[in-house]
């Protein structure tokens, strides 16, 4: 039986009738690009056919490249899977060269080793194991913060508040517009909201009360958190992460410098001074547009400010800010620990930027919610 | 060499430029590339190496010139033509460039699986048979993170073998690596070039290796960002008249003044 199939410049004749002494013939040139098809066809026929013995004549092959080899090599390995003799000849000898670097032993068990698969179990105890691990890792790093803190106000070291600085204007300064316009939105809305089903009690000018308590203890702190865990926290890691694949952390460490004490603190306390100062411009940017609501039906403006000193005092104010610098806190330590606990390779930094995000607004809420449980009990 | 055909030339470099924000890094170059050849890009740190190999392949335009492959120009294909001459050179990165979220041999399949029809246990087996070229079969299902530079870049060069291209270039190829890998990488290259006609430019310092394989050399020099000498590396070393070159291939410190080509 004879079969003849041609792929751009290659092709192949298999004779199999005598099953002791089958022969196939190569012909053209073997390369990537033409090798595909004529593979394909050459292992449906050989799976179909018998042979116990073939021979392997390359006298008609012009060309040769690496996959072309591959494919010789692919035929020798039939001695293993099949138990068939196989013999290759009339190789132009600088072909042989490139076949002969090869040993087939190395690829009887070939491909690729497969990554063993993990049963659930496993997965879910590893799992366990990983957020067992993370909370250590993270309650040994705020350890680690303090100390450095301690030493550094102690000892009298070199505080870089030009970095400081580097951190509030990035940090702070450049994040007005988007947490005022946050902030504006959101006083907007809420005021709006709430003012339809309020109008029909003729309670409407008590959304004045609503935004500004709001604003003031809950939602200020809470939305400049958020958008700093989103502008700033993830900055923090993805600079921090790629000092560490660079091995500039590694560098700062055999320097005998701290690298929580050199990259961290600086960028907690930015964030520290720059949270409160965030947070007031969030609560007048929210105080703004439940203003703009009010005005716009038809109460004056000294109305809506003495509605909202009456409802709102220092104590509100303060706590709030309160609350911010906290968060600050949180953002800026969870986003500088993600960024040192980054590992090697490209995707590590993506990867250690989500997780400060992630980790960042995880510890606003809880913080937020013990806060609010303190608070309470404590009559605040 | 046996294997270069002086005949067909298959890199043209004409009156070449190389710029950054307007400040010449290499001026009014030419040379030529034959078919078969290892030809190696010489040069002090900082003289352009990286950068001209770097618009050979496409990566940037010319400030001014042009660099043809095949008889095409990179910066003006476009389409299939692009394709297709991108299809016609492999290149193995100073840094390895391994794609960081693949196995090494998911990193070498790749472009068998862009740009062949081959069947999967076909890729699977020449990805195999490229990674045991460099000495890295047993490495094959690593992640590129968890090897060392050296390993990470004779990676890349599997990788840049892997549809066997006409033309391979190579940055700094034996740097970082030890000296019996390196004069296996140099054995692997001369056996391509001699067998496969493969044309090799390669950019490198290692002076043991260039002996060895190199069938031609330019040198660049960032003084005059010009190529102050060509030809064999050890007629190089022992004739040339520029006390620069020979300096260089000689390792004596402090610089000595360079000479027109």
């Amino acid at each position: 039986m004879e079969v003849l199939t041609q792929a751009e410049q290659a092709k192949f004749l298999l004779q199999d009738q005598n099953p002791e002494d089958a022969s196939l013939q190569l012909e053209g040139s073997l390369t990537a690009a033409s090798a595909g098809p004529l593979w394909r066809d050459l292992k449906q026929r050989i799976a179909r056919s018998k042979f116990s013995r073939l021979k392997v004549d390359c006298a008609g092959l012009t060309y040769c490249d690496g996959s072309g080899i591959a494919l010789l090599m692919d035929l020798i390995l039939l001695k293993w899977s099949r138990q068939a003799e196989v013999t290759i000849i009339n190789l132009q000898p600088r072909f042989q060269e490139l076949l002969g670097q090869f040993d087939p032993q190395d690829f009887v068990h070939s491909k690729a080793a497969k990554p063993r698969s993990v049963s659930s179990i496993v997965q879910v105890g590893r799992g366990v194991h990983i957020l067992w691990q993370d909370t250590f890792n993270l309650v040994s790093f705020i350890g680690h913060v303090f100390v450095a803190g301690f030493q550094l106000f102690k000892r009298g070291h070199r505080i870089r508040w030009r970095d400081v600085l580097l951190v509030a204007d990035n940090a702070g300064a450049n994040a007005l517009p988007i947490v005022a316009l946050i902030s504006f939105l959101i006083g907007l809305i809420m005021a709006f909201q709430s003012a339809m089903p309020m109008k029909q009690f003729g309670a409407e000018i008590f959304v004045a009360n609503l935004v500004a308590l709001s604003m003031l203890r809950e939602l200020g702190p809470l939305m400049t958190a958020i958008i700093l865990a989103g502008r700033s926290g993830s900055a923090f890691a993805a600079e921090i992460g790629t000092m560490k694949v660079n091995e500039e952390v590694a560098s700062l460490t055999t320097m005998g410098v701290d690298p929580v004490r050199f990259l961290v603190i600086t960028r907690l306390m930015g964030a520290v001074v720059i949270t409160p100062l965030l947070t007031v411009f969030s609560n007048l940017m929210g105080l703004i547009g439940g203003w703009v609501v009010l005005i716009s039906m038809g109460y004056p403006t000294i109305t809506y400010v003495q509605q909202v000193l009456g409802a709102v005092g220092l104590k509100d104010l303060s706590t709030g800010l309160f609350k911010s610098v906290v968060f600050g806190i949180l953002v800026a330590a969870v986003g500088c620990f993600r960024g040192l606990q980054t590992e090697i390779g490209a995707s590590a930094v993506g990867i250690s930027t989500t997780k400060a995000v992630v980790s960042g607004l995880i510890l606003i809420v809880m913080a937020d919610g013990l806060f609010s449980v303190l608070f309470y009990y404590l009559n605040i | 060499m046996q294997n270069v055909d002086s005949t067909s030339c298959i890199i043209r470099v004409e009156n070449f430029t190389a710029a950054y924000d307007g400040s010449v890094v290499i001026d009014d170059i030419s040379f030529e590339v034959m078919r078969g050849e290892i030809f190696v890009v010489l040069g002090g740190s900082g003289c352009g190496k990286s950068t001209l190999l770097k618009h050979m392949i496409g990566l940037y335009p010319p400030a001014g010139g042009k660099i043809l492959i095949d008889g095409r120009d990179i910066v003006t294909a476009e389409g299939e033509e692009r394709r297709k001459l991108l299809r016609t050179f492999g290149v193995a990165y100073q840094s390895g460039a391994l794609f960081g979220s693949m196995t090494l041999i998911e990193n070498v399949k790749f472009p068998l699986e862009e740009f062949t029809s081959l069947p999967t246990e076909a890729i699977d087996l020449i990805a195999l048979m490229k990674l045991k070229l460099v000495g890295l079969e047993k490495y094959s299902s690593h992640m590129p993170s968890e090897l060392s530079g050296g390993m990470q870049k004779r990676a890349a060069i599997a990788r840049a073998m892997a549809l066997d291209p006409k033309i391979l270039f190579l940055d700094e190829p034996s740097a970082g690596l030890d000296p019996i890998t390196s004069a296996e990488l140099d054995q692997l290259i001369m056996s391509l070039a001699r067998n496969l006609k493969i044309t090799f430019v390669i950019v490198s310092h290692e002076l043991a290796s260039i002996y060895s394989i190199a069938d031609r050399v330019i040198m660049l020099d960032k003084r005059v960002k010009k190529i102050v000498a060509e030809g064999k590396p050890q007629s190089l070393r022992d004739e040339s008249t520029n006390p620069w070159v020979r300096q260089f291939f000689n390792r004596e410190p402090g610089r000595a003044e360079t000479q027109g080509k």
